[in-house]
C-alpha cells in the first residue's frame, strides 16, 4: 500500500450502515415479519424462591385467539440434558432452565408463556393466568452473606482469578506511615439495552428453524439450541445482523430465545417472543460488590503495600466471576500486594458480564484509596500515579506489548488544564456551585480470539466479507469494510459486509473488545490471500504489463494492480477476472492470536479520565461539566466510529457514577425499580462535552493489524474520576456508588 | 387476583383514518391498540421502536401533525383523521435524506441504531417548536429520548448542525 495516499484505515469514515439506521429500514430481532406468526407474551413469577403449586390457566386459554399456554407442568419434553444447557460464555454450575420445574430460583422467574395468534391477545390472557407459588427463605443481601462467602472453586473460562500475593502485604501495610483503609461499594446495575430482547422463530417445515435472535454471537443461540434441543446443526439457522445494545446481556442465550424455539417446535408455526421492559430486569445484571482496599506509602508517595478484597453476588445454581481486583496490582508498581475474591450464592438471577465486566468496580476502588492517599499525602493525584507507574506487567512478571498510559495522562492533563487546579477540597467555586477536578486511570485486556472470515470479489469488480459476528452499534461493519477497501484498493462503497448469520464464516461471541483485533485480522488475512490469488491471475493475463512483477512490486489502487513504480501500469481487477473466466474469487482465512507472543507479553489498553462536576452545595445535585478521557489502545482504525465507543463508555461510567442503581427490596428478594424512570440511566441533559483523546501508540505484537479494540476502556475510570471530582469539590468521599444527593446532603 | 374477563368491546373494532407518511389509510382497528403497536405490527412500520412501552425512552417518538409524541402512549383510534409522521417518512420519495438524518450520520450519532429513528422524529419536532437553540437548550429538549449507547454528544452536534442552516 502506498503511504502517499490517503488510507481508509486511520480516517474518519461515516458508518455504512448509518443509512438503514437512519431510515428505520434496519430490522431487529423481533421486527421480521412471517406468515401466520404468533406472538408469545412470558408471565413472569414474583415471589424469590419457593415452589409453583398451581397454574390456572382456564381463564386465559378461554380468550378468543390463544393458540396454548405452555408451563413447566405441559411443556414438550426437551431431549437436551443437564449439561446441554452450557452455552458458550456460561460460568460453572447449572443454567436456568425456562420452565424446568416447579421450582422457584429467583423474583421474575417465567413461569408460562401464553402464545396467541396477535400480541393484544397474548398480553391480555397473560394478565388472566394464575400462579400459585409456595414461598421458601430467600437471601438477597450480600452484607447477610459476606462472611460466608468463598472463594469460587471452580475457575470460569476467560476470567483470570487473582494472582498469588506478593511480598507481605499485611506487614507492609502496617509498617506504612501513610495508610488509607476503605471499603468501597458499587450498586447493582442493569444493562437496559435500547431493544428489549426478542427472538423470533420461523418454522420452515420439515422441523427447519430460522431463529432472529438478539445474541452478541450467533453461534452461542445456535448451539444452544441444537444442543438443548436436540436437533441437527443444519436444521437451525440463527441471523441478528442488528442488535439494539446488548453491552454484555446478549451474550448468552436468554429464556425467551428458549420460550420461543420451543413453542415454534411444539406448534410447528413461528413464533416470536419479545420481552417487555419490566422483563429486561428479570435476568442478568452488573452484581453488587463490596471492595475493601488497604493501601499503604511513604511520605514520598511510594507505593509499600496493597490490599483488595472484593466480595460480590452470584446466583444459587451458577458461579459467576468476573475480574474486579486483579487491576489493582497492575497499575502501580508495588512490592507487597495481596488481592482476593469472593462470590455469595443470592436468590437472583446469575449476574452477566456488563461493559468492562468488574473493571470499572475495582478500578473505582483502587483510584479512589489512591485519591484519598494522594490528598492524605499533599501530593497531585496525577503525580502520585506518575509516581507509581508500571513499566510491567507484576502481576504476570511480564512486559506490556505496548503501554502508553504516561502519555495519555500527560496529554489528558494538558488539554484538561489539570495544572490549574486548585488542590485543596472546596476551594474553586462558580456562582453557587462547588466545582471539582479528579481524575483517575482505567485499564482493560487488549485480546483476541479466532476468527474466520470470508472475502469474495466478484466479476463486476464488488467485494462481499462475511463472518458470523455481531455489530451491537460498534462498528465493526464499517472497520471491516474499511480494512478490506484498503487492502485490495477498492472504494468502501463497493464493498459490502454481512455479519450475524450462522451460514457465515465462525466467529467468537462479539465482546470484551476484542472484536476489532479478531474480526480485523481474519478479514485481513483473507483479504491478502484474495490480493495474492488475483496477482497470479494478473500475472498469466496474455501480454500482462505484471508478468515478470513480483508481489512486492506491485499496488492494488482504484480497482486496479500496478507496478508501484509505474502506476499506470498495470491491470483492471475487472480484467483479470474476465480474462481469467472466473465470476468470482473466493477466500476464507482464519486469525488466531500468536501463542508465543500472547505468553511473553501482557497485553492492555489504558486510559486516563479527568472530569469536572459542579455541585449545588444546598441541593446536593451534581452536574459533571467536563470530561477528558485520554485513551492509548493502539492503532485506532476508524477515528469517527471509536470516538463514538469512548463516548458511549464514558457514558456508561457517568450512570454508574451518578444515576444507576438496581435496588433489590431484601424482604421481597425482588427488584423494584423495574423501569426506565426509576432506573436512571443517563439522559442528554447529563451528558456534557466528552473530549477523547486517543494517543499514538505503536503495538506490533497483540495482532497483525496493532488494534486493541475499545468498547470497554471508556467506562472503566470515568465513576472513579467522577467519585474523585466530587470529593474536590465538597470534600466529602462518598465510597458508595451511584453517588446520590441523599449520599452528599446527609 | 380479579376478574379480568374480557370486556365485551372485544369485537369492537373501529374504522380510523390516518395520514401515514403522506398516505391516506383506513384502518379497522381495536380501541386498545396503541399506535406504536398500530405501526409496528399491522403496518410493518417497525422503523419506529418499542423500548419500554410506558413513555420513558422515547424510543417510540412519531409526529402526529407535527408534534412529537410517544407514539406507545397513544392509542391509535383517538387519532382518527390525524397525520402521522414516522421515520420512513423523513428522507424524501427520491431517497433524499432530511438534513437530520444526513447530519446524524455525519456525526456519528448513532451507535446500535435502536433509539435513532424516536431521536432523528424528535428532533425534527423540536426544530418546529422553535426554543432551542444552544447546546444546553438541545440537551434539555432532547431529554425525553434515551440512548444507551450514549451518542448524546453526538446527537447535539448533528442537530446543532442543521439548526444553524
Amino acid at each position: 500500500m502506498s503511504t502517499t495516499i490517503e488510507t481508509h484505515v486511520g480516517s474518519p469514515r461515516r458508518r455504512v450502515d448509518g443509512r438503514l439506521k437512519v431510515t428505520g429500514a434496519a430490522r431487529y430481532a423481533g421486527e421480521v415479519a412471517a406468515p401466520g406468526l404468533l406472538h408469545g407474551y412470558v408471565v413472569s413469577g414474583m415471589i424469590a424462591k419457593g415452589r409453583i403449586t398451581a397454574i390456572d390457566t382456564a381463564a386465559a386459554e378461554a380468550v378468543p385467539g390463544v393458540v396454548k399456554i405452555f408451563t413447566h407442568a405441559n411443556r414438550p419434553n426437551v431431549p437436551g440434558g443437564d449439561a446441554d444447557y452450557q452455552d458458550m460464555v456460561a460460568p460453572p454450575g447449572q443454567p436456568f432452565r425456562p420452565l424446568f420445574n416447579d421450582r422457584i430460583l429467583y423474583s421474575g422467574q417465567p413461569v408460562a408463556l401464553v402464545v396467541a395468534e396477535d400480541f393484544g391477545t397474548a398480553r391480555h390472557a397473560a394478565s388472566l393466568v394464575n400462579v400459585r407459588i409456595e414461598a421458601e427463605p430467600h437471601e438477597t443481601d450480600l452484607d447477610r452473606l459476606r462472611e460466608s462467602a468463598y472463594v469460587p472453586p471452580e475457575k470460569r473460562e476467560g476470567i483470570a482469578p487473582p494472582p498469588e500475593p506478593r511480598g507481605n502485604a499485611d506487614a507492609a501495610f502496617a509498617a506504612s506511615p501513610m495508610r488509607v483503609q476503605n471499603e468501597y461499594r458499587i450498586a447493582s446495575e442493569h444493562h437496559n439495552p435500547m431493544e428489549p430482547h426478542a427472538s423470533t422463530v420461523i418454522w420452515e417445515g420439515g422441523g427447519r428453524i430460522t431463529v432472529h435472535d438478539k445474541i452478541q454471537g450467533v453461534k452461542n443461540s445456535h448451539d444452544y439450541i441444537t444442543a438443548v434441543f436436540g436437533l441437527p446443526p443444519d436444521d437451525v439457522r440463527v441471523i441478528s445482523p442488528f442488535v439494539g445494545g446488548a453491552f454484555g446481556i446478549g451474550l448468552r442465550p436468554q429464556y425467551q430465545l428458549f420460550l420461543a424455539v420451543m413453542a415454534a417446535l411444539d406448534l410447528e408455526r413461528s413464533v416470536r417472543v419479545e420481552l417487555t421492559r419490566e422483563q429486561m430486569f428479570t435476568f442478568g445484571y452488573r452484581p453488587g460488590t463490596i471492595n475493601a482496599v488497604a493501601v499503604g506509602a511513604n511520605p514520598d508517595g511510594k507505593l509499600q503495600a496493597i490490599r483488595h478484597a472484593a466480595v460480590a453476588g452470584t446466583s444459587s445454581f451458577e458461579e459467576y466471576q468476573e475480574v474486579v481486583v486483579n487491576w489493582s496490582g497492575l497499575l502501580y508498581h508495588c512490592d507487597n500486594i495481596a488481592l482476593n475474591y469472593r462470590i455469595a450464592r443470592l436468590d437472583t438471577y446469575t449476574p452477566a458480564d456488563m461493559r468492562a465486566p468488574g473493571a470499572p468496580l475495582g478500578v473505582f476502588a483502587i483510584e479512589s484509596a489512591i485519591d484519598e492517599l494522594s490528598y492524605a499525602l499533599k501530593i497531585d493525584p496525577l503525580e502520585l500515579r506518575l509516581n507509581n507507574y508500571a513499566d510491567t506487567d507484576e502481576n504476570a512478571g511480564k512486559p506490556f506489548s505496548s503501554r502508553e498510559l504516561r502519555a495519555a495522562c500527560r496529554q489528558g492533563a494538558e488539554r484538561f488544564g489539570w495544572s490549574k487546579r486548585q488542590p485543596e477540597p472546596r476551594s474553586m467555586r462558580a456562582g453557587r456551585e462547588l466545582v471539582g477536578w479528579g481524575m483517575a486511570t482505567g485499564i482493560w485486556e487488549a485480546m483476541m480470539m479466532p476468527h474466520s472470515a470470508r472475502a469474495t470479489l466478484t466479476a463486476d469488480g464488488k467485494l462481499e466479507l462475511a463472518c458470523a459476528t455481531a455489530d451491537i452499534g460498534t462498528g465493526t461493519y464499517t472497520i471491516l469494510t474499511q480494512i478490506a477497501a484498503d487492502s485490495l484498493g477498492l472504494r468502501m462503497e463497493d464493498v459490502t459486509t454481512r455479519l450475524g448469520d450462522t451460514s457465515l464464516p465462525e466467529a467468537p461471541v462479539e465482546g470484551g473488545s476484542w472484536t476489532a483485533a479478531s474480526a480485523g485480522s481474519a478479514v485481513h488475512l483473507a483479504c491478502e490471500k484474495l490480493r495474492q490469488t488475483l496477482f497470479q491471475h494478473a500475472r498469466g493475463m496474455n501480454a500482462s504489463p505484471l508478468a515478470n512483477a513480483s508481489f512486492e512490486h506491485v499496488q492494488f489502487r482504484d480497482g486496479r494492480i500496478d507496478l508501484r513504480t509505474a502506476p499506470s501500469e498495470g491491470v483492471s481487477i475487472v480484467d483479470v477476472l474476465r480474462a481469467a473466466g472466473l465470476d468470482r474469487i473466493e477466500e476464507q482465512e482464519t486469525a488466531a492470536p500468536n501463542a508465543e507472543t500472547k505468553a511473553k507479553f501482557s497485553q492492555y489498553t489504558h486510559s486516563a479520565v479527568f472530569a469536572e462536576v459542579r455541585v449545588d452545595e444546598q441541593l446536593g445535585v451534581v452536574r459533571v461539566t467536563r470530561i477528558v478521557d485520554a485513551v492509548a489502545a493502539g492503532k485506532i482504525i476508524n477515528p469517527k466510529t471509536a470516538r463514538s465507543q469512548i463516548i458511549g463508555g464514558v457514558v456508561f461510567g457517568l450512570g454508574m457514577a451518578l444515576h444507576e442503581e438496581s435496588m433489590l427490596d431484601h424482604k421481597l428478594g425482588r427488584f423494584m425499580n423495574r423501569n426506565l424512570a426509576e432506573y436512571h440511566v443517563p439522559a442528554n441533559a447529563d451528558v456534557p462535552e466528552i473530549d477523547v483523546i486517543f494517543v499514538d501508540e505503536h503495538d506490533d505484537k497483540a495482532n497483525p493489524l496493532g488494534v486493541k479494540g475499545l468498547g470497554e476502556i471508556g467506562i472503566v475510570g470515568t465513576a472513579a474520576a467522577i467519585a474523585n471530582a466530587i470529593f474536590h469539590a465538597t470534600g466529602k468521599r462518598v465510597r458508595s456508588l451511584p453517588i446520590t444527593i441523599d449520599k452528599l446532603i446527609e | 387476583m380479579p376478574d379480568h374477563a374480557l370486556p365485551e368491546a372485544r369485537s369492537e373494532i373501529l374504522p380510523i383514518d390516518l395520514t401515514i407518511n403522506g398516505k391516506q389509510t383506513r384502518l379497522n382497528v381495536a380501541p386498545w391498540t396503541t399506535l406504536l403497536d398500530l405501526l409496528r405490527l399491522d403496518l410493518g412500520l417497525t422503523g419506529t421502536k418499542k423500548g419500554c412501552d410506558h413513555g420513558q425512552c422515547g424510543a417510540c417518538t412519531v409526529l402526529i401533525d407535527g408534534v412529537r409524541v410517544n407514539s406507545c402512549l397513544v392509542l391509535a383510534v383517538m387519532k382518527d383523521g390525524a397525520s402521522v409522521t414516522t421515520v420512513e417518512g423523513l428522507a424524501k420519495p427520491d431517497g433524499t435524506l432530511h438534513p437530520l438524518q444526513d447530519a446524524f450520520i455525519e456525526h456519528d450519532a448513532l451507535q446500535c441504531g435502536y433509539c435513532t429513528p424516536g431521536q432523528l422524529c424528535s428532533a425534527v419536532g423540536l426544530m418546529r417548536e422553535g426554543h432551542a437553540y444552544t447546546a444546553p437548550e438541545i440537551r434539555e429538549h432532547m431529554s425525553g429520548n434515551i440512548c444507551r449507547c450514549g451518542a448524546y454528544p453526538n446527537i447535539v452536534a448533528a442537530i446543532e448542525q442543521v439548526l444553524a442552516r
